[in-house]
Formats: structure tokens, sequence, C-alpha cells
């Protein structure tokens, strides 16, 4: 059945907004949403370096990703500039070397549309085995710092005089963002896997009460988007990414509406 | 039991340097099973980093801090939870250790806010957050507890409670406590050791011993120092220099 590219990219597809449910909540609750922009960013400067050297593209996007994470908190430490301005440095000059260097590798054919926007056509079944093996891992990972990052993200000093090692947490969870941007390249694009990450937790957030259904029904959206993203995509002829955060953000817009009614009640 | 199996934390001579000066420097003191010792001084005198200090949130820059166990529970003087992230007190008590719902409920029923269970933790007051986080660092059980002004917001009545909770919680689950409190009036009548603090320990020892201490008369002003000598406890035990009881 995974002869037909259609399927390949929606089995594909929903393994990744089962990855990116929970940690685009710890993005959310944390603030980090720039910070995954930066991230990925960086990694079209990954897939550059894939196709200079012939690594394998999600490995390389993970090396240079975890690099710029580190990158980040060190500069964080030498100088006075702000969060969001080291974040921004980092994003647009790794962008911009990632773009240099693809003028280099002018023997190669480059596909920078489906790198940005993604390419439900390019899936393959190592990219299945590769999401649903990565994504296992991850959210294995993340199963087992969940109670010391999520206390961190309460609190950092409770977490951290109560012995959850938050410090530890901290830095497993940047590498766990680097590892699911180069899971979803491929199928979401550079520019787009900050939407997946944000769009699906914000949704949920206007819907949930507490961290748990936040985390599920945040997954949930994900999956649904994905589906109906690429339904849409296949209709219109249109790129799978973007459609996938167009439907994200509807749902988005309707998850509004029982707020928006709540408001109402209680004046 | 001995001595030394009673003590919890011993800060040696710690001292934090941050933005080209010492926060605080030379501060020595040491927290037993069962003992209370108070931080007080001025805004900006360090008290929050002595705290961070004792409790390995912040490594000291000059000198030795030990600490003799794993059981910690903190009150932070201030926690503000991004609206972003949907938490309900009961979701909040259990944020570091596992609870039976049980434990969860008797704990907040000791700073009688069991009702709020199941409500999103932005919606409380301020008063009702500090019941929270006061019952959660009691629902640990801990051997050390910290806290640092837990009463803030708190109403007068409620205040008094809070107090005299603190006080059983030493007692009964034989635990140290290390408190930043402004209320000189539980200070002075509740405290087994004091520690004045201004950049630098000004003086310290017994509650009686210290309200007779010029540095900290100058730090807090005669009338007010001599206003609170009479609120004085009796004791019915004595100390040793290093707080200590000696029954």
């Amino acid at each position: 059945m995974f002869d037909d590219f259609f399927i390949r990219a929606l089995v594909a597809g929903i393994g990744i907004a089962i990855v990116v449910g929970p940690l685009g909540c710890f993005v959310i609750w944390r603030r980090l949403s720039y910070f995954g922009d930066t991230l990925s960013h960086s990694a079209l400067l990954g897939v550059t370096l894939a196709y200079s050297f012939s690594l394998n593209i999600s490995l390389s996007v993970f090396i240079i990703s975890a690099v710029v994470a580190l990158l980040l908190i060190n500069l964080q430490k030498r100088t006075k500039l702000a969060g969001d301005s080291l974040l921004g440095l980092l994003a647009h000059s790794t962008l911009a070397i990632g773009l240099v260097l693809i003028g280099f590798l002018s023997y190669i054919r480059f596909d920078l549309m489906g790198l940005l926007f993604g390419d439900i056509l390019a899936v393959t079944i190592e990219d299945i085995a590769l999401v649903w093996v990565g994504g296992f891992v991850i959210l294995g990972i993340l199963y087992f710092i969940w109670k010391s990052l999520f206390s961190a993200t309460v609190n950092y000093d409770l977490s951290a005089a109560e012995g959850m090692k938050p410090e530890v947490s901290n830095f497993i969870f940047t590498l766990l963002l680097a590892g699911v941007i180069a899971l979803s390249i491929k199928m979401i694009g550079a520019l787009l896997i900050t939407g997946l990450l944000l769009i699906p937790a914000a949704t949920a957030r206007n819907i949930s009460n507490s961290p748990n259904q936040m985390v599920f029904l945040a997954t949930l959206v994900g999956i649904i988007s994905v589906i109906a993203g690429l339904f849409t995509s296949l209709e219109l002829n249109t790129s799978s990414g973007p459609t996938i955060i167009v439907v994200a953000l509807i749902l988005f817009i309707v998850s509004l509406v029982p707020l928006e009614i709540k408001g109402q009640l209680q004046k | 039991m001995s001595e030394k199996n009673n003590l919890l934390v011993k800060l040696e001579n710690g001292g934090i340097f941050k933005s080209s000066k010492w926060l605080v420097r030379g501060v020595s003191l040491e927290i037993n099973k069962g003992q209370i010792v108070t931080l007080i001084g001025p805004n900006g005198s360090g008290k929050t980093t002595t705290a961070k200090m004792v409790l390995d949130i912040l490594s000291p820059d000059e000198g030795v801090m030990k600490s003799f166990t794993k059981k910690v529970a903190y009150v932070p003087q201030k926690i503000s939870i991004d609206w972003t992230l949907p938490l309900r007190v009961i979701d909040f008590m259990q944020l570091t250790s596992k609870l039976s719902q049980n434990e969860i409920i008797e704990s907040l029923s000791l700073t009688g806010v069991e009702q709020l269970l199941y409500n999103q933790i932005h919606n409380l007051s301020g008063g009702e957050f500090q019941r929270v986080l006061i019952a959660r660092a009691v629902a640990k059980k801990p051997e050390f507890l910290v806290l640092d002004e837990p009463v803030q917001g708190v109403d007068f009545n409620g205040e008094i409670a809070l107090y005299d909770l603190i006080k059983k919680i030493s007692s009964t689950l034989n635990c140290g406590i290390l408190l930043i409190s402004h209320d000189l009036h539980f200070v002075m009548s509740a405290t087994d050791h004091v520690i004045c603090l201004n950049g630098h320990i000004c003086c310290s020892g017994t509650p009686s011993a210290v309200v007779k201490d010029s540095a900290y008369i100058e730090l807090f002003g005669e009338h007010r120092s001599k206003t609170l000598a009479y609120y004085q406890h009796d004791h019915d035990h004595s100390h040793e220099t290093d707080g200590s009881v000696v029954n």
C-alpha cells in the first residue's frame, strides 16, 4: 500500500503530527517560537551541507540545528544582546550561508521550493521509517524528562531547588526540538515547521484546562491538519506544507469560538 | 541521634558575585532538623540570594555549600505562570512529586484552600496562590523547607494561621526550616535562630540576643526594636550560640 505516494505522505505526516504535538506545547509554554524559527532556518544550511558531502539530510539538519542551539547558549553567556536579537542573528546568518553555499553547488539540481515549503512527492519508505522510529525515540525521551522539563517550565528555581535537574532537561529539550525539525523538514519545509509546532498547540490552548489535555488536543489537531491538508493539496494541486498550515490556521480560528462564547457569558 | 545526623545544610563563608559586585558575602549558616532559622534584613540585602545558595540553585562564587538531604521543598517569593500554560491547582500540587488525591486534599486543607482543587492557577488571588504554594511544599513532607516571604498577600487572620502551621510543620515533620520574613513579631516569637542580613551577616543568634545587638537596632530603628522586645517568647529551653537547643 506504500506504493502510493499519497499514502506514504499521509503515514509520514501523521507520524510527524504525533511528535510535534507535545513538543509544540512546550514551545508555546516556554515562549520558544522564535527559537524554533531559528532552528528551522538553519536547517537549510544543514540540507546544503548534506548535498555537498552526500550525507543523510535529516542527520545533517539535526547536527546543524543542534550546533546552532549550542551556539545560542554560548552567545547568551558572552554578550548582553537580548535573546531575540541573537536568535535573529543566527537565523538569518545561517539561512544566508545556506543560500550562498547553494550557489556553489550549481552542478546539483536543487528544488529550493521543496526545501522551503515541503514536498509531498518526495516522501519515501525510508522517510516513513525515519519519522516513526525517530519520532518514537523523541517521544520516549520526552516522556522520560517530562517531570523535570515541565516543572522547569512552570518555575526554574523551584525545579532546581527540589532536585529536578532542570538544566539537563532544558538541554535535552533543545536537542529534541532540533530532532523534530530534522524529521519534518522534507514534509513541511524549513519555513513552515514552526507553524506546525505552534498552531495546533495554540489551538489546543484555547480549548484546554490542563496541561495533559492540551498535549492531547494539540496532537489531535495536528493529525487533523495533516490529513485534511494533504487531501486538500491533492485536490487543489497546491504545495503540501503550506496547505497543512492553512488548515491548522482554520482550526485555530474555529477554536476561538468557544473562547468567545465563554467571554460573552461571563459578561 | 547524633549532632551530625541532624544537620541538613551547612553554608560556610558563602558569597555570590554578580554584575561586578558582591550580592552577599561571608554568609555562614547551618540548619538542623526541627530548627527554624530566619533571615531578616532590608530590601536588596541578599536574603533571597542566600536562600538560593542554600538550595543549590546558585553555586557560591566563594565559600562552600554542603547539603545532606534530598527531600527539599521551596516556596519561592514570586512565581508568575504564563497564561499559555493551562494549569489547575491539582496539576500544580504534583509538580515535582507524585501524590495521591487524598494527600493533595489533605495538604490543601491545612492551608484552607481545598475547595480550589480544580481551579485554574491563573484565576487565584494572590493570597490563595500563596496558600497553594505552601500546601504544595508541605505535601512533599520535606526534611528541609525554604519559605521566601510565604504569607505575602494573605489576609491578617490567615497570616497568623499560616505562621502557626509553619511552626507545627517544623515539629511534626521534624523538618528544618529556613524562613525569610518581614514579620518581626513571628520571627521573634517562633524562631530558633535569627540571621540579620545586609550584604553580609550583621548579627545573628537567638531572637533575644539579636534584638539587643547594636547592628540590629541600627538596621531596624530603636523604636521598632524596642516594641518588638515585648513580643519575645518565654523560653522553655535555652540555646547554644549556634542556635541548637539545650534542654
